[in-house]
């Protein structure tokens, strides 16, 4: 009787796995509703189970992807879609300088170009809300952000200089399993400037949702998360072709029940 | 008769002076938005705590003015690491002086090695976020603006970037100066000087590269307030000088993020203080108050010479936690004026006490104790910097008739726990040292063991003392006897 009630678990736990098809190299994230530390309303979001990359893309799968399409190449690249800091670590239109680590996140990547190589990837870039809700996990709680440990231990990762030197993986991996959302680069995301404009002209008009002086405390729902001030900070700096030594990016999925 | 002669000499001379504003065809606006602007001009910019030349008689013009932000790591006090964040590589960032009626048009570049993006508030522009909404550039980018300065002062600028607060804790305020017509009096040394509080990981002193701290600095419980962005940036070879009887022109600003300065020259008495940058002139100022975003201009004429410290008056801030600068001053002394010391004599009330330093507790061990004799100097000479120069100075010579030597000194080579036991426990009362009487006090310090044994070993090993090495187990020793 017991032995048959273990066979049915075992059979369930690996139909499940079938079920959800996890990919190669991602993670399974299970969607829920949060608050972040800001949104379209500064209310209640709600994540849709996805799967997400276990590291940022690295220069060596952005090798790869160049080759591939050669759109993408340095010299090759439409400057509407990427500006002239584009892969600018790069030697030529294929490789790195010899300075940089094939293991090493890929940066000077604009936001087209990480659009397109998650899409020929038959995936997709994270929301900023998927995005921030993976990345409030530290090594044991999905949900850290009111633990100070987690708060000093990212605000002490971005002050490091040169971080985007490092490699993938040196850093622990949070609770879901996922590396390096914090402490390495920063990423690109799906909607990253979303949250200073609204899009609805009406909320434009009287609600000042600049992310500095007094209007960034205005509208913040938690005015101790300093980490994720600095990360809606720079996703408001951002334009589309932009390129920067210090920003990457990795990809996601919606989930496809079979 | 007389009176008459005098009227004639009065219109002829008014007279000409309104036929000389004719011909240079001056005109005064009284809106200092209408002042035209001839010429461009590229903006001197200079780094604490020199100020550009003033702009004296120049028209109003296009100034341009490139700064570039960058994010490097520095030195907060000896062995202490800090990344700051700077307009133009230093800590306040660089000054820019211009005058009304000017059109600046300000560049702000994002060095592509940078982490965050930034953007600049300043207090001199009139329009919505002083600058701040458009000039928000990310790493690898360059933002451009415009403004015309329409009110002279002496104003602020800093970072505004969310958290706002962080930016400006790590460095990111400066100064504008904004002249009237004319230029302000000419004066024979002008200063550049600016306070700020830092919020570390670590306590004060303590060794290493220090994160910013959030939750100290929302509490306003700085670990270093210092001027220039580090103790001892006017202090030592960086002091500011002048020569009797020049005037001496300070600006001074006030970064915050979170303390208002109570600034103050001791032995001086400021001539002119431009009250919180503006126009009114308060006279005879011993301190004046200078809030967080703010800042003022003072203008005083130094008649002796010696060394004047400069402090925020919130005095622990000035002793414990770096808000200290030194201006010095050369040229022949005047007796009449100040006097030197005169005499000396012995006042003992009854019952003198030694002082002691008020203690929340146990002092705790240095987290890292010296491996070799090489790091016992090292850092016995920044606990001596730390603790000890103020009195018996860099070269262990001391101060005559009131700190005794300890370079070559016998009394300190005679007994080495006799020496413990002085920086353990304190000294008054008269010694006698290489022949010298001195009477004095020396508070008991606040050093850990380790400490002791690495500062007394730095003292033992130089200016020809008895080469001794001290070790922890010999102050421990010391320590528990009673």
């Amino acid at each position: 009787m017991k032995t048959k009630a273990f066979r049915l678990f075992i059979t369930l736990l690996v139909f499940q796995t079938f079920l959800f098809a996890q990919s190669a190299g991602m993670v399974f994230i299970k969607g829920s509703r949060y608050i972040p530390l800001y949104g379209r309303d500064s209310t209640v979001v709600e994540v849709k189970d996805f799967e997400i990359d276990i590291y940022p893309i690295t220069n060596a799968e952005y090798e790869n992807f160049v080759k591939k399409h050669p759109k993408w190449q340095k010299s090759k690249v439409i400057k509407l879609f990427a500006d002239t800091s584009y892969l600018s670590n790069w030697k030529n239109d294929l490789e790195l300088k010899a300075s940089e680590k094939p293991n090493s996140p890929v940066t000077y990547i604009s936001w087209f170009a990480a659009k397109d190589y998650c899409e020929c990837q038959g995936k997709r870039l994270p929301t900023v809300d998927e995005w921030e809700y993976v990345a409030m996990a530290d090594e044991t709680t999905k949900d850290a952000r009111k633990k100070s440990s987690y708060n000093k231990q990212i605000l002490a990762w971005y002050e490091a200089p040169r971080s985007n030197e490092n490699t993938i993986g040196e850093h622990p991996k949070n609770a879901w399993g996922v590396h390096d959302l914090h402490g390495l680069v920063w990423e690109w995301t799906l909607d990253f400037n979303s949250v200073l404009i609204t899009g609805e002209s009406r909320k434009d008009v009287d609600k000042d949702s600049n992310l500095f002086c007094g209007s960034a405390a205005v509208n913040a729902t938690d005015l101790m998360n300093y980490a994720a001030f600095m990360r809606y900070a720079i996703r408001g700096s951002l334009k589309a072709k932009y390129s920067m030594k210090n920003l990457g990016f990795r990809c996601a999925k919606d989930i496809n029940l079979k | 008769m007389k009176h008459s002669h005098l009227l004639f000499v009065f219109s002829i001379a008014s007279m000409l002076f309104l036929t000389s504003c004719f011909d240079n065809k001056e005109t005064v606006y009284d809106n200092a938005a209408d002042i035209p602007v001839n010429r461009e001009m590229i903006a001197e910019l200079t780094s604490p705590p020199h100020v550009p030349t003033p702009v004296g008689k120049r028209k109003a013009k296009k100034l341009i003015v490139k700064m570039e932000i960058l994010e490097k790591e520095g030195e907060m006090t000896d062995g202490v690491k800090y990344v700051y964040w700077t307009f133009g590589g230093t800590v306040p960032g660089s000054f820019i002086r211009t005058r009304v009626g000017d059109e600046v048009e300000f560049h702000l570049q994002n060095h592509p090695n940078n982490k965050l993006p930034h953007n600049i508030d300043l207090h001199a522009v009139t329009g919505p976020g002083g600058g701040a909404e458009s000039s928000f550039v990310a790493p690898g980018h360059e933002k451009t603006f415009s403004f015309k300065t329409l009110n002279p002062g002496l104003y602020v600028y800093h970072c505004a970037t969310a958290p706002v607060g962080m930016h400006i804790a790590n460095g990111m305020y400066g100064l504008i100066l904004v002249e009237p017509e004319g230029g302000l009096p000419i004066v024979d040394k002008e200063y550049y000087i600016m306070q700020g509080d830092f919020y570390t990981k670590g306590a004060n002193g303590e060794r290493g590269l220090q994160p910013f701290d959030m939750q100290k600095a929302v509490d306003e419980k700085a670990d270093y307030v210092v001027f220039n962005g580090k103790v001892g940036s006017l202090t030592g070879d960086n002091a500011i000088t002048a020569k009797v009887g020049e005037t001496v022109r300070l600006f001074v600003g006030n970064g915050g993020p979170g303390l208002v300065s109570s600034f103050h020259v001791i032995g001086e008495i400021f001539d002119k203080v431009h009250i919180e940058g503006g126009d009114l002139i308060n006279k005879n100022v011993q301190t004046t108050l200078i809030p967080a975003g703010g800042a003022a201009m003072i203008e005083f004429k130094v008649d002796v010479p010696g060394t004047f410290i400069l402090v925020d008056h919130s005095i622990f801030r000035a002793f414990n936690k770096g808000a200290l600068g030194m201006l010095k001053v050369e040229g022949q002394k005047d007796k009449k004026i100040y006097s030197g010391e005169l005499r000396d004599d012995i006042y003992l009330p009854e019952g003198p006490g030694i002082q002691s330093m008020p203690t929340t507790g146990e002092i705790v061990a240095s987290e890292v104790p010296a491996k070799s004799f090489e790091e016992q100097i090292e850092f016995g000479k920044q606990a001596y910097m730390q603790t000890c120069f103020a009195c018996h100075q860099a070269e262990g010579q001391g101060v005559p008739n009131a700190f005794p030597p300890l370079a070559k000194s016998d009394y300190l080579n005679a007994d080495v726990d006799r020496a413990i036991g002085v920086v353990l426990h304190g000294l008054t009362g008269e010694i006698t040292v290489n022949g010298q009487k001195y009477n004095s006090v020396m508070t008991r310090q606040m050093l850990s063991p380790d400490e002791i044994a690495n500062v007394l070993t730095y003292v033992y090993n130089s200016w020809g003392n008895s080469k001794k090495v001290v070790t922890k187990a010999m102050v421990e020793k010391v320590k528990n006897r009673k």
